[in-house]
């Protein structure tokens, strides 16, 4: 098990360092000059040229390759454009916010997505199952900013304003505008309120294809012998599903997880910048606009990179979780 | 005679499938009284897994069902209808079962200890300090050596012999009164299908409890069994003494099977097959349903068979030749 996590650690080093490569030559080798975005009228070509030179533009970009690279291993990722200041202090401002809303939606998802594949399998065909699959097909089917759209209507601005629901979720930001001068409980409060629209969002189109895996995993396994010789214990059928067949439908979920975090990512940039909500998605999403390659190249390795320890971390909780593997 | 342990009477768990309705089991009665070893014998296909699992309830309803008349008494408790509780308090306690796939009937992912302790903890109530104590101890009585380490493993690291005697464990672990073994060797090479049945016998002989034993081998039917029932097609067709059946079998079908053995009451002898096909459960054939890979065929046959008593001992055979 320890020989197994070494060398999957090591082999995780080059795959990372060519995300970095690629992700460098993506960027800088697309058409267009940061610096026409920052100059303004009237700005001489000195002045111009003095930019270039201070964004590091003015060598080619093989030379450019290496020194960012080299930098990058000492764990320096260069200076923002737009935002005037290194991009590890962006990262360190935004990343955590883009971590905490991709927790809560990856939670959500996978708590929902076993437990309504599960609900359809053990009543196959049954019309809960059907009706659920409608259902999930259509969370499946919507873009995530379709229904980030329609949740702000119907659950921040009709329910507010038009219904006045007791209930309304705020629709913008990580907290009120008076958050500073809540009561603790209060701005945990505020704070989860905050979380609510964004992390549902995200979730929906995840929950659906997890329910769906869940289910046809289930399905495999309700119908396996061990599962007849639990019955045959005189286990409750509780017991036979949550235990006996959940334990085992649940080993190619955990596959999932390292599936299905590249998009909850890309999600992310859609989601946040809907949302206002000041995390990495976002922030990448605005570099693309400014042409703020530092940023852009950074935000885009640092996600590449949590790809991987997720496909990681996948690996590694299977085998954790089945003894065939764990006793290899 | 006092009441049978487990009488079926008229059982009948047919399957409502898109193909048409699937008469699995058609009409089976028989008795195990207490302490005995009975053998059901019969081809591939003939409903003899149907019929241990409609016992206890375990059919997958849809798109199995249990037709109108199906009666299982087990100490004088009717099975049939009885509702889900009564049954749990069965199953793994007074009745229990050793299936034919010991690779893949027990969990891959519980330890062997673990799936032995759930029976104990859930009939016996045990702690699981004391659980796991007579887990031990029934791994001992199964002849796995080393049962202490051997506890804490998963089924894959046990070879095909070693966890059925794992799952034989689990089945005794409540000293049950009746075990339904489903071809507990069919899946295991010769030398260790001998143990396990040399194990079963020596297990109902400690602990007094009766065996069902579903087989496709009539050597080992000889060797352990004091009584059988020999089904075709949905339905038994004959039925008596070890004796009875391999001295003097009245059924034509019977005749076929012990035929078909190297050496009649030899050990050993895998069931080879009678000549034709067996029909398909969902359309049984009218008259006897063994009429067209029957020899003796002739004008008698069309009508549908009873089973004709042969004398007082539940000897009996669906075939009206052997009223003479
Ligand atoms: N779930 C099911 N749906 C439909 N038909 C079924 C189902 N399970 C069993 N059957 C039918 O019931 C019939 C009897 O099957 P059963 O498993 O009892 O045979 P068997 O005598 O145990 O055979 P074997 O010796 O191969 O184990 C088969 O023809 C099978 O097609
Ligand atoms: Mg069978």
């Amino acid at each position: 098990m320890t020989k197994y996590l070494v060398r999957r650690l090591l082999g995780a080093i080059p795959l990372i360092l060519g995300i970095a490569t690629i992700v460098f030559f993506a960027v800088n080798l697309a058409p267009g000059d940061p610096t026409l975005y920052y100059i303004s009228p009237g700005m001489t070509q000195e002045v111009v040229e003095q930019m270039r030179v201070n964004f590091g533009l003015d060598e080619p970009v093989h030379i450019r390759y290496v020194k960012w690279l080299g930098a990058m291993l000492t764990g320096d990722f260069g200076y923002s454009f737009s935002h005037s200041r290194p991009v590890l202090d962006v990262l360190a401002d935004f990343l955590p916010n883009t971590l905490i809303l991709s927790a809560c939606a990856l939670t959500v998802a996978f708590l929902f997505g076993i437990v309504l594949g599960t609900l359809q399998a053990i009543r196959q065909y049954s019309f809960r199952d059907s009706a659920l699959s409608v259902v999930l097909l259509f969370f499946y089917s919507m873009p995530s900013f379709w229904l980030a759209l329609m949740l702000i209507l119907t659950f921040s601005l009709f329910a507010r304003n038009v219904w006045e629901w007791p209930i309304w979720f705020p629709a913008s930001g990580m907290m009120s505008t008076d958050y500073e001068f809540l009561s603790f409980g209060a701005k945990v409060r505020d704070r989860l309120a905050h979380l609510v629209l964004p992390t549902t969002s995200l979730a929906c189109v995840l929950t659906a294809g997890i329910a769906r895996y869940m289910r046809g995993s289930m399905l495999e396994v309700i119908r396996q012998d061990y599962v007849r010789t639990a019955r045959a214990k005189g286990l409750s059928e509780r017991v036979v599903v949550f235990k006996h067949a959940l334990r085992n439908a649940l080993l190619p979920i955990i596959t999932l997880l390292g599936l299905f975090i590249p998009v909850l990512f890309s999600g992310t940039i859609f989601i946040e910048t809907i949302f206002a909500w000041p995390g990495m998605g976002r922030t990448i999403y605005e570099a693309i606009l400014t042409r703020d390659y530092p940023v852009v190249m950074a935000g885009s390795f640092f996600f590449a990179t949590m790809v991987v320890v997720a496909n990681l971390l996948a690996d590694v909780l299977y085998a954790w979780v089945d003894p065939r593997i764990r006793y290899e | 005679m006092s009441e049978p342990l487990l009488s079926v009477r008229d059982l009948r768990a047919w399957f409502f499938t898109d193909q048409g309705i699937a008469k699995a089991v058609d009409g089976v009665s028989f008795e195990v009284r207490e302490g005995e070893t009975l053998g059901i014998v019969g081809e591939s296909g003939c409903g003899k897994t149907v019929t241990s699992l409609a016992l206890l309830g375990l059919l997958p309803e849809p798109p199995a069902r249990l037709m109108d008349g199906s009666s299982v008494r087990f100490r004088g408790q009717e099975l049939v209808g009885a509702d889900e509780k009564q049954l749990r308090a069965l199953r793994g306690n007074e009745i229990s079962m050793v299936f034919q796939e010991p690779m893949s009937s027990l969990n891959p992912v519980f330890s062997v200890g673990d799936q032995i302790t759930e029976t104990l903890r859930l009939h016996r109530g045990m702690d699981r300090r004391a659980a796991r104590a007579e887990a031990v101890r029934l791994l001992g009585e199964v002849g796995i050596p080393e049962p202490a380490r051997r506890v804490d493993e998963y089924p894959h690291q046990l070879s095909g012999g070693m966890r059925q005697r794992v799952m034989i464990a689990m089945a005794i672990s409540c000293s049950p009164k009746l075990l339904i073994a489903d071809e507990p060797t069919t899946a295991l090479d010769v030398t260790i299908q001998a143990q396990i049945l040399e194990l079963l016998a020596e297990l109902r002989r400690t602990l007094g409890m009766a065996v069902l034993l579903i087989t496709h081998d009539l050597g080992v039917v000889a060797e352990v069994c004091d009584r059988v029932v020999v089904m075709y097609a949905g339905q038994v067709v004959e039925t008596g003494t070890v004796e009875d059946i391999f001295v003097r079998p009245a059924h034509p079908y019977t005749r076929g099977l012990l035929g078909s053995l190297p050496s009649v009451g030899g050990a050993g002898g895998r069931l080879v097959s009678i000549a034709g096909t067996v029909p398909s459960p969902l359309h049984w054939p009218d008259g006897c349903r063994f009429r067209a890979r029957c020899g003796l065929a002739g004008d008698g046959c069309e009508a549908p068979q009873d089973l004709v008593e042969l004398g007082a001992h539940g000897r009996a055979a669906r075939c009206w030749r052997a009223r003479t």
